[in-house]
């Protein structure tokens, strides 16, 4: 038990200060680093607290792609070095007083609502997919996921399909002055085009222009 | 303290979900920075889905947590999409220079 809770607190002030991290860091790599911390740490907790399944997909989809995503993108902008400007601005602005109250008010509402839990007793076994603790946590994961939430699976498959194709057709762009290989001008060459019968003078020869 | 319980999962919730509010209001650098507070919220999300699913005993939040990954995903993508194309087209992605709207 005294375990469980160190590891929770160590993980969970990993989490939280790679979080602030995330926000307040100069380096825009550095911050897509922490992430990746924050991810991690997170994930551990996941796998602690059971949720084994989810802790491993979240190192797979959130370390292994987004944050690489996130990565590649700031290499690729070329942002990295930009400078850090929290509370000083060329013009006055007063969003940052605002947007800091209204965060620490979400914080404590939050709280409050913690604080506000009742841990009623009958609520625990309301669960209409109640977990077992003879199969493992991806298998009874899987066992849901195919059957009663088959129709909400295949629709996140749809929205990853929509979200590949809305992110190539985002970014594709023709270039001018590259060179490309045109099937459809290719096999509709016809030969009057592409051959000319030409009468050579003698002792002239041809010009042929290229 | 030393009993772990699911308000403390709860707390961590909360608090990493104010840290991303905190990062989206205060983020005066580039929208990149911006993005990734959008997924530690995701993130404050899912660990609140995850550990009610895990103390109530309901399988319920832990598949839903498995859709919020999928769309998180998805927005991860469009949203990094969309800011190489702004980019492209205006040559910035710093903040408060993005105001081709007149926001």
């Amino acid at each position: 038990m005294i375990a469980h809770a160190i590891f929770f607190y160590v993980f969970s002030i990993i989490a939280v200060v790679s979080a602030v991290m995330v926000t307040v860091s100069k380096n825009t790599v550095h911050s897509v680093f922490f992430l990746i911390l924050d991810f991690i740490s997170i994930s551990c907790l996941f796998i602690m607290i059971g949720a084994e399944f989810l802790g491993m997909i979240m190192l797979i989809v959130y370390v292994g792609a987004v944050a690489v995503l996130f990565l590649f993108v700031v290499m690729m902008l070329n942002v990295t070095q930009q400078k850090n400007q929290w509370f000083i601005s060329k013009e006055n602005s007063n969003h940052i007083p605002i947007g800091l109250l209204i965060s620490v008010i979400i914080f404590f509402e939050l709280i409050i609502v913690i604080g506000g839990w009742k841990y009623k007793p009958e609520l625990f076994d309301q669960g209409n997919l109640s977990i077992v603790n003879d199969v493992s946590n991806t298998h009874s994961l899987g066992m849901v996921l195919y059957t009663d939430y088959i129709h909400i699976f295949q629709i996140s498959g749809m929205i990853l399909l929509i979200a590949m194709i809305g992110a190539i057709v985002l970014t594709f762009r023709q270039r001018e002055g590259v060179k490309k290989q045109s099937y459809l001008k290719q096999i509709s060459r016809e030969r009057a085009e592409g051959v000319e019968v030409v009468e050579v003078a003698s002792n002239r020869g041809v010009k042929i222009d290229d | 303290m030393i009993e772990i319980g699911l308000g403390h999962y709860l707390t961590l919730g909360a608090v990493i979900f104010s840290i991303g509010i905190i990062g989206i209001f205060l983020n005066r650098k580039n929208i990149i920075v911006i993005l990734m507070s959008i997924e530690l919220i995701l993130l404050a999300v899912n660990i609140n889905l995850v550990s009610f699913s895990m103390y109530l005993g309901d399988l319920t939040g832990q598949v839903f947590t498995l859709f919020i990954l999928t769309v998180a995903a998805a927005e991860a993508a469009i949203g990094l999409a969309i800011i190489v194309v702004y980019y492209r087209n205006s040559g910035t992605i710093r903040v408060e220079e993005i105001d081709k709207l007149k926001g």
